[in-house]
């Protein structure tokens, strides 16, 4: 990049490609794959979760990773985030878990919610 | 955790923000962790990465960027709470055409990982930020000092200089002006010393890392013998949303003297252990009982301990103090990095002494006596004060000698190794005389000071304990009373958990 402007132009592309959902993709699996998330953890719910969207032909998932969010004890963490923003923090999750989230959340539009934050945590 | 659960209508909270852990915490370090995909640089700009290196570089001088660095308060987030705008500022204004730009992620604070979380969750505010502070300075060249044992840090470390060289957002003219700034890392092997900053750079310049003494100071003549400014990486993580901001802005987050916030990794006994990041002026009280969820299995808080190795701690009679860099001193701790160590009513003070002061002889380089021997003798008078052999007179000592080391020792490892000793004498001294006098350990934690007694009238001589005891030391008649010989017991604990009738005590 030669330019402020240049800098300036990729982020409108990048962002307004976030929100256009190339390629019909509308939801966000995100795994926490910080030394705390992969240490509970997280490489297997992540390829879990990889796994179970490809087999399924699911098409609207973006699976990606990110760091830690700060609640450590509970990982491994897993969030999905709906077109609108709406986030459901899945807690101290395992394989299965996350196979379960696959095929009722993701597939199925029902939130799994025994494991979320709320359920696990209180 | 409490949930925010709405009662009425019964809701489950399902996302994480919306819990009481995050309702107190501001986040500006942390803000992209936990959030954005730390290997993909495109994620970065989405939030505006790069953008305060872009209007730095284009629109301000770098007088105007140290102003902006000055106005905003800013302090060093590594331990001693320098102001940053100042530290820059010298470095500006120190004549040579090579200088540096070196950031501290060595870490070593046993039990602190924020750095750690701010490198693996959102490397490129480090290298953007670093980047503005050389253009502040008048550098071209950075180094990031990370400790070899995070080895996640490192990698997502290096994919980001990668992306960045690629993009064009460092290396030669940056953004099309005459500004070119590169970015080197280098491993180190993981001793605390080599936090210290002169050790550090001496370190990076592939020497053995041992401290120099100051002056000197680095801003003058640091890293290979140019004027270099080192921060700490949470330091750095507050820059590019102060340009973006404003001085202003940050400054009226926190409290009069300190500024912003503080990320704070909280571990021992609470409830939820993590990282968070609170406001300057936030109570001890809000960390440990709103955002960490408070003491388990209804123990009561003792003390928190600040500043780890180089810290002090603070007692529960203190627990409204607001956490601010002097507020902290004044009663005899320290911000330090970001340790957060909650102890209760379990936790012998003397004990936590000795395990810290272990801490620091293992750590002391050796270079100079007063820290070499003198937290050595330390170590040594707490031993024997936990063993039961404490003299009224080793308290004196022990007075006496970290009052010669803090004020002999030639780094700050030294000069700090003293403070844990020094902080619980100041609020637990009656738990040293206890443990001198009494020959009592009141937590019931050092061994050598307590007993497991069999109390005769609850004892139903079930021999259930005789049984499992390893070393077979305890002895009855069936349906009568048992006893522990005292000489050959070892302490272990055994027959008070195996006993059902509460008929063995600790004291
Ligand atoms: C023994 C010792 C260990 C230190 N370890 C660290 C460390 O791990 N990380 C850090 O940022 N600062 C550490 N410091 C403080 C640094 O010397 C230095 O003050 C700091 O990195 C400056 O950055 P700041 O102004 O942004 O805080 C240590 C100091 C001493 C004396
Ligand atoms: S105070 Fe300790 S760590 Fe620092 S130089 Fe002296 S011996 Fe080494
Ligand atoms: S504490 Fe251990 S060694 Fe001592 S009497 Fe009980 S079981 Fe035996
Ligand atoms: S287990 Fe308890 S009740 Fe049974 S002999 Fe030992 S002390 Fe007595």
């Amino acid at each position: 990049m030669k330019s402020l402007e240049e800098l300036r132009a990729l982020k409108s592309k990048i962002r307004s490609e976030m929100e256009l959902k190339e390629g019909g993709v509308d939801t966000r699996v995100v795994v926490g794959m910080a030394t705390c998330g992969i240490a509970a953890g997280a490489r297997p719910v992540m390829n879990a979760i990889v796994e179970g969207v490809a087999n399924r032909g699911i098409k609207n998932v973006q699976v990606t990773m990110t760091g830690c969010m700060g609640l450590c004890r509970l990982e491994p963490i897993v969030e999905v985030i709906d077109k609108d923003g709406n986030i459901v923090t899945y807690v101290e999750m395992n394989a299965e878990k996350a196979a379960k989230v696959v095929e009722e959340h993701l597939a199925g539009g029902r939130i799994v919610s025994e494991y979320t934050i709320g359920a696990v945590a209180q | 955790m409490q949930i925010e659960n709405n009662k009425e209508q019964n809701v489950l909270v399902v996302d994480a923000r919306k819990t009481d852990f995050f309702k107190k915490q501001v986040r500006i370090a942390l803000r992209n962790c936990g959030k954005i995909n730390p290997e993909n640089i495109d994620e970065y700009i989405a939030e505006d990465g790069y953008e305060a290196l872009g209007r730095v570089i284009t629109t301000m001088t770098p007088e105007e960027v140290i102003d902006v660095m000055l106005k905003s308060g800013l302090r060093g987030r590594g331990g001693a709470g320098f102001p940053t705008g100042r530290k820059w500022d010298f470095a500006r204004k120190s004549v040579s055409d090579k200088k540096y730009v070196c950031c501290n992620a060595d870490e070593g604070d046993p039990g602190a990982f924020m750095d750690r979380s701010v490198l693996e969750g959102d490397p490129h505010v480090v290298l953007e930020a670093m980047a503005i502070a050389g253009y502040a300075i008048g550098s071209d060249q950075g180094y990031i000092y990370v400790r070899a044992e995070y080895p996640i840090a490192v990698k997502r470390l290096e994919i980001a200089i990668k992306q960045a060289k690629e993009y064009g957002l460092l290396g030669k003219n940056i953004l099309g002006t005459n500004f070119s700034f590169d970015i080197e890392l280098r491993l180190g092997a993981g001793a605390f010393v080599c936090g210290e900053e002169t050790a550090l750079m001496t370190s990076i310049e592939g020497h053995r890392g041992e401290p120099r003494p100051r002056p000197p100071f680095p801003a003058v003549k640091g890293l290979f013998k140019q004027p270099t400014i080192l921060n700490n990486v949470e330091t750095y993580a507050n820059v590019p949303r102060i340009i973006l901001n404003g001085a202003e802005w940050f400054a009226n987050i926190g409290a009069e003297r300190s500024k912003g916030t503080k990320v704070f990794a909280v571990g021992g006994k609470i409830k939820n252990t993590g990282l968070v990041e609170i406001p300057m002026g936030t109570t001890l009280r809000e960390v440990i009982e709103e955002i960490g969820g408070g003491i388990p299995n209804g123990k009561k808080f003792k003390a928190a301990q600040t500043g780890g190795p180089s810290g002090g701690c603070i007692p529960a009679s203190l627990i409204d103090t607001p956490i601010e860099y002097d507020t902290l001193i004044e009663i005899g701790s320290m911000m330090g990095s970001g340790g957060l160590i909650v102890m209760d009513e379990d936790t012998c003070m003397v004990d936590l002494a000795k395990f810290f002061l272990s801490f620091t002889v293992e750590e002391s380089c050796g270079k100079c006596p007063p820290c070499r021997i003198g937290t050595k003798r330390m170590y040594d008078i707490l031993e024997k004060i936990t063993s039961g052999r404490g003299e009224l007179s080793d308290i004196d000592d022990l007075y006496a000698l970290a009052s010669a080391i803090k004020n002999s020792a030639l780094c700050g490892l030294g000069q700090t190794a003293p403070n844990p000793v020094l902080s619980t004498l100041r609020y637990f001294k009656d738990e040293y005389i206890a443990h001198v006098v009494d020959k009592k350990c009141p937590a019931g934690v050092c061994k050598n000071l307590l007993q497991y007694k069999i109390i005769a009238d609850k004892c139903r001589g079930c021999s259930a304990c005789a049984r499992k005891c390893p070393v077979n030391c305890i002895s009855g008649e069936i349906k009568k009373p048992f006893v522990i010989d005292q000489s050959k017991c070892i302490k272990c604990g055994t027959c008070m958990e195996t006993c059902k009738f509460g008929a063995i005590v600790k004291e």
